[in-house]
Parts: C-alpha cells; sequence; structure tokens
C-alpha cells in the first residue's frame, strides 16, 4: 500500500515538473511583470551601443549571427518580438537563459555589460 | 583540423573566472570547445623543482551539461618527464533560472598516479610531502579516483562567489577523502569600453581563492591539513585568448610554502557545428 502512495506521488510530482519544463511562449515572453518594469540606464545612449555590439561579437554573433540575422541554432534577434519587448524582459532573458532550448546564462558579464548588449540589440535593423 | 574549424568559424573569448581550482557555477556554452593548459610550478623543501601540466578539452555538450578531459604531465628537475595519467569531468546544472545561490553537481574520475604534480584540487592531508618523492617509484602507485563535488555560485554588482564542497574515494581502497575551495572575483570594470581593445580594463579579473583538505571520513577535521590562499589576475586580450597567473601561499605547516600557477585559454564558438560541417 506505502509502494502504492510512493508511486502516484511519484507520477503527480513528475508531472508537475513537466509542466513547468514545459512553459509555453517564447523566453521573452516567460519574463515575469516585475522584470519587464526595469529600465535600461543606457537607454539610446552611442557609446553603449558600440560597446553592446563589441560584446554582441563576442558572446552572441557565435550563435545568433552577425547583427543577429539568426542562425540553424538559434532565432534571429533582429525580429519585431525583441524590437517590442521591454528592455526589462530581455534583461531576464540575458540573466537566466533557458537550459531547455540551449540558451545559455549570461549572468556571468556584469549587469553593465548585459544593459550595453540591449541597447545594441534594440538598434539592429528589424528585417 | 584545429585550424580547419578556427579559420571556418570566429574564434571567441573564454569569459570564465580567474580561478585554478574554484568552480563557479557558470557552464561552457552549448557546442563551444575551450583548450587551455594549466601549470603549477614550485619548489617543495626536501624536494626538486617541478613543473606539473593539465591540458585541458572542455565542451558544452548542453546549456546544463559541460564535460571536460584533462591530460596530465609533469617534468621535475634531475628527474625527468613523464604522462601521468587523465581525467574526465562532467558538470550538471541543477536549477533552470538564475537564483542567489546556484548549484551545480561535478563527477569525475580520475586515473593517474602518484607522481602527478597537476595539484587540481586538495583534499584529505594533501601536502608538501607529496611533492618530494622521486618520480621512478611515485609512478608505481595507481591513483583510480571518484571524485563529487557540490559547486555553489553566486553573481551579485559584478562580484562573482564560489564555494566547493570536495569527496574523492579511490576505486579500490581507502576512506572518502574531503575538501573545500572557495573563491571571490571582479572584473576591473563593470561596463565595456565602446572600442576594440586588449588592455580595457574590463578585459581584467582579479580574485582570491582558498582552497585545502578536510581530512576522511574516519578522521574529519583540520588537522594536518594543507590550506592554501591564492591571488589570481585574469586577462583575455581582444581577440579571445586568456592568461591567467596566481602565487599561492600555503598557509599550514604541511603545505607547501609558495606555488606559482599560470594558464592559458582559448575557447572555439560553435566547434561542434564546425567539425561536423567539416566531415559533411
Amino acid at each position: 500500500m506505502n509502494g502504492c502512495r510512493v508511486l502516484v506521488l511519484g507520477v503527480v510530482v513528475s508531472l508537475a515538473a513537466a509542466a513547468v519544463w514545459a512553459r509555453v511562449g517564447t523566453l521573452v515572453q516567460q519574463a515575469p511583470p516585475k522584470a519587464q518594469v526595469l529600465r535600461n540606464p543606457f537607454e539610446e545612449q552611442d557609446p553603449a551601443r558600440r560597446a553592446g555590439a563589441k560584446l554582441f561579437a563576442r558572446e552572441c554573433a557565435a550563435c545568433h549571427g552577425h547583427e543577429g540575422v539568426g542562425m540553424s541554432k538559434a532565432p534571429p534577434l533582429n525580429q519585431a518580438e525583441v524590437h517590442e519587448a521591454s528592455p526589462g524582459a530581455l534583461f531576464w532573458v540575458l540573466r537566466n537563459g533557458s537550459l531547455k532550448r540551449g540558451m545559455p546564462s549570461f549572468a556571468h558579464l556584469p549587469e553593465a555589460q548585459r544593459w550595453q548588449i540591449i541597447t545594441y540589440l534594440k538598434t539592429l535593423k528589424e528585417r | 583540423m584545429f585550424a580547419g574549424v578556427c579559420t571556418y568559424h570566429p574564434c571567441a573569448t573564454a569569459a570564465e573566472g580567474p580561478f585554478f581550482i574554484t568552480y563557479t557555477h557558470q557552464m561552457e556554452e552549448p557546442g563551444n570547445l575551450e583548450i587551455a593548459i594549466k601549470n603549477v610550478t614550485g619548489k617543495p623543501a626536501g624536494g626538486n623543482r617541478f613543473l606539473g601540466s593539465a591540458l585541458e578539452f572542455e565542451y558544452g555538450v548542453r546549456a546544463w551539461w559541460t564535460t571536460e578531459v584533462y591530460l596530465d604531465g609533469q617534468a621535475t628537475a634531475r628527474e625527468g618527464t613523464l604522462f601521468t595519467g587523465y581525467r574526465w569531468e562532467n558538470r550538471f546544472r541543477v536549477l533552470a533560472r538564475e537564483h542567489w545561490i546556484n548549484p551545480v553537481l561535478y563527477v569525475e574520475f580520475e586515473n593517474i598516479n602518484g607522481a602527478d604534480k597537476s595539484l587540481l584540487e586538495v583534499v584529505d592531508n594533501d601536502g608538501e610531502a607529496d611533492l618530494t618523492g622521486l618520480n621512478s617509484e611515485a609512478r608505481s602507485e595507481k591513483k583510480r579516483e571518484i571524485e563529487a563535488k557540490l559547486i555553489l555560485g553566486s553573481h551579485f554588482r559584478g562580484w562573482t562567489f564560489a564555494e566547493n564542497f570536495i569527496a574523492e574515494k579511490n576505486v579500490r581502497h581507502e576512506p572518502f577523502e574531503f575538501g573545500y575551495a572557495v573563491g571571490i572575483s571582479r572584473p576591473l570594470a563593470l561596463a565595456a569600453r565602446p572600442d576594440r581593445c586588449d588592455f580595457c580594463p574590463e578585459n581584467f579579473q582579479a580574485g582570491v581563492e582558498m582552497y585545502g583538505g578536510l581530512g576522511t571520513h574516519e578522521r574529519f577535521g583540520l588537522r594536518e591539513t594543507s590550506h592554501y590562499v591564492a591571488p589570481t589576475v585574469a586577462w583575455t586580450v581582444a581577440n579571445g585568448t586568456s592568461f591567467t597567473v596566481s602565487p599561492t601561499f600555503g598557509i599550514t605547516e604541511t603545505s607547501a610554502r609558495f606555488l606559482l600557477r599560470f594558464a592559458v585559454s582559448y575557447e572555439l564558438n560553435q566547434f561542434g557545428r564546425a567539425a561536423r560541417h567539416l566531415f559533411r
């Protein structure tokens, strides 16, 4: 009887874990409201955009392509969803990544450098 | 093949911290290959000067899984040079999101001999005495060990904090051996300069790590264990090559007085994809 209870509990926990793991929506859409209201301290500043371009080439271009055109493994970043996303949502994505989708966390970059990358992302020409 | 991959795809920066012993929770990016040579040199009391080296290949299999192979060797003055074995380690990130404290599980199998002087961890009462034996005798001792680590890491306002708890067991005999490593580091500048440059302050990371042994499960504690404090500096040049140096000071009687660690590393972005293209 105890074994049966353990089995049922195991199934319930597994299903709950799977539901959490398989949350629907794009990464940007998964950003919590608290993160979305964060403001970019470097918004529309040209030196930050240039620094962001340098960091993008080093950290992001290998997967997302130069100027964010996208590659087989990672989606393009020069698209409406990125342009329209709040800076806070993009910051949340950079901080957390997505283990499921193969996007690593960039929390090891200082916050200022992540904001610089976002400043650059916002200037990419939309397709 | 290395040259082919390197020319096929731009080679980029290795963004790891400046630590030699302490692991952070940062994983290798999926598909990236980091090649590094980590060296340590010293002259133990009553022994000859040595240079221990570990050639490291670190590959990001998944965003949550990093695997590494080390090939170890050493050269000792007046004794010679020899290959001392290999290590295969795997790191698994446990939590999907970034938190205040981020755990990573580490499992390693090592097949080395007693002459190994790469000193990639300190457990039990490892100390200066282990560095003074003759290669001809020490190499006959086989060490096939399983090592597990709990890695905890945090990032806060540009600072990186890492704590490692180590448990090691020889697969044939001997008790569980324990050790620890902790580290803290920070880049010299938090924001990047707009222009490409080698000497920008954000390309430098400085930190300090401390590590040592904690005995065995039979006699757990600090008695007759070695402990080290090591300031460390890493510099990443614009083409992606990183140089790291760390003067290491033993702080207990059984520790080696002074060791100098230095490393060079290079990261190949999307090596896996480029290699697959080469063989198509």
